[in-house]
């Protein structure tokens, strides 16, 4: 073993302490870093606020705030539910029929290739300002990672595993939930994993049509009045509810699929 | 017990179709030990999923205690090279999973003890919460086969169960389950491509030819139980008969309908 392929243990590397000191400190520097930038080229705040300017404007209006954010949360949840609740049975019958696939899937690759952000005006036209444009939105973003994954995922089943079934006389259905399924869940959350990031971008897309509630629309106001201390309080909040909705999936895998852990 | 009448197999390979098997005769007792032995791709692991009744033969008869082999039987088990567990479930319900798939199976209940006299049988007792990725490759294996035991098979169909395994475990596995066959009386195909391993195991030993696979020889071994690779009371009559298998599958097969006297 050549020393570059066995990295040093230390403390820093094994202690669970540090697992979670490291992440810190790595934002403290990065919030440092900006601050002293803002101090040391006296930068005018409507051009790039320091964070302290950016935390007195969060408790300006912390409720105002906080409601738009519950806002954005809300059409990010409903529009990956939906996408869960759509895209995991079709990715199912894709994975089922080789004729489906080869029906369905290069409509899905075209949809996916289009920009969502082309059709966020139009599903104002078809849907009007209210919440549904933006669910859909939302959906549109996560469909796609979600069908990939958890088509892969099915047909990752090891053939050992599928004689095993066979050989105990399963039937289909036994087959399915009690292995096939099962075996494609690490896989499907890898897919909930990339499609939460993108469920969020959604929401903001949409909140900057057409929209008189969330972030998104937080955001574009601001911009509108220059008032680029308010846009950074509300680009800050997005982060968090993305990191939060994240590490929620993060700790249902876990809790649901401890046996996933070992194999990566 | 097992009966194969003029079995033959063939596929449909890229280049056109490829015999695996011709015209194989072979009648199993009850309670026998029957190793097949080959070189790989002579289509012994085909034999035992034909037996098992994984795949239908192109030609001939299988039968199974009597009864034509149409499909997986509840009384015959398979074990695989690998131990193809279930990674999310525990040991004792990777044991119990066939007595769970099976739905005319009444007496669950009972099979849940039966599992723990099993697992205690190949020394895992202690294990039986654990998940598989927490075992080693020698005690995955012996839940695996504590998983094929636990309906009283009639019939143990084994594909290479221990090949993947290294010499020391897979000489302790050898041992447990002469002791298992010892005591449970069970008739056991066992594929392997180690003569050691054909020889210390069967009561007989089939042997096969590649390309179309064929039964090149059956040789009895009668020498007493239990056998060892290690320390072992017979040392010269294993030796004796592993020189001989192996002759016989290094030997070039004599050109048909010219058979040597």
């Amino acid at each position: 073993m050549s020393r570059r392929t066995m990295p040093k243990r230390t403390w820093l590397t094994d202690s669970p302490v540090a697992a979670v000191l490291l992440p810190i400190v790595g934002l403290a520097v990065a919030i440092g870093l900006w601050w002293g930038a803002t101090i040391a080229f006296s930068i005018e705040p409507y051009l790039l606020p320091s964070p302290w300017d950016v935390v007195v404007k969060f408790f300006d209006q912390p409720a105002y705030l906080l409601q738009e954010t519950g806002t954005s949360m809300l059409e990010t949840v409903e529009g990956f539910g939906l996408a869960i609740v759509i895209g995991v049975p079709i990715a199912l019958v894709i994975v089922r029929s080789v004729v489906l696939e080869r029906l369905v899937y290069p409509l899905l690759l075209m949809v996916n290739s289009i920009p969502k952000v082309a059709i966020a005006p139009l599903l104002v036209i078809w849907m009007g300002f209210g919440q549904w444009p933006k669910v859909v939105m939302v959906l549109l973003m996560c469909f796609f990672p979600i069908v990939i994954s958890t088509a892969q995922g099915m047909k990752s089943t090891p053939t050992e595993l599928v004689e095993l079934m066979r050989s105990l006389n399963a039937s289909r259905a036994q087959e399915f939930f009690k292995l096939r399924l099962r075996y494609a869940m690490p896989q499907i959350f890898t897919g909930f994993k990339v499609a939460i990031s993108l469920a969020v971008i959604g929401s903001v897309i949409s909140e900057f049509v057409g929209a008189t509630k969330g972030l998104g629309y937080v955001i574009q106001q601001s911009g509108a009045s220059a008032d680029t201390t308010l846009a950074f309080a509300a680009i800050t909040l997005l982060s968090v509810m993305s990191i939060v909705l994240f590490y929620a999936l993060v700790l249902l895998e876990h809790w649901l699929l401890p046996w996933a852990q070992e194999k990566r | 017990m097992i009966r194969l009448d003029g079995v033959g197999q063939v596929f449909d390979g890229r280049e056109g179709q490829v015999t695996a098997l011709e015209k194989i005769d072979l009648h199993v007792r009850g309670g026998e030990f029957v190793t097949l032995i080959g070189r790989s791709g002579c289509g012994k692991s085909t034999l035992l999923r034909l037996i098992a009744g994984l795949l239908p033969p192109t030609s001939g008869a299988v039968q199974v205690a009597g009864k034509p082999v149409t499909g997986p039987r509840r009384d015959v088990s398979f074990m695989f090279q690998r131990p193809a567990l279930l990674p999310w479930r525990s040991v004792l319900s990777n044991v119990l999973l066939p007595v769970e798939i099976d739905k005319g199976d009444r007496n669950k209940a009972e099979y849940k003890e039966r599992a723990h006299q099993l697992l205690e049988l190949v020394g895992l007792q202690g294990f039986e919460r654990r998940l598989p990725h927490e075992l080693s490759g020698g005690m995955q294996q012996r839940v695996s086969l504590c998983r094929s035991l636990i309906r009283d098979p009639q019939v143990m169909l084994m594909d290479e169960p221990f090949s993947a395994l290294d010499a020391l475990t897979r000489t302790e596995l050898s041992e447990e389950l002469q002791r298992i066959k010892m005591e449970l009386s069970t008739t056991i195909v066992f594929v392997t491509h180690s003569i050691e391993e054909a020889v210390v195991l069967a009561d007989r030993v089939v042997v096969l030819t590649p390309r179309p696979g064929r039964m090149r020889e059956v040789v009895d071994i009668d020498i007493p139980r239990p056998r060892s690779l290690g320390q072992n009371a017979h040392l010269t009559e294993v030796a004796a008969i592993s020189g001989r298998l192996h002759a016989l599958l290094s030997e070039k097969e004599p050109v048909d309908e010219v058979r040597p006297r």
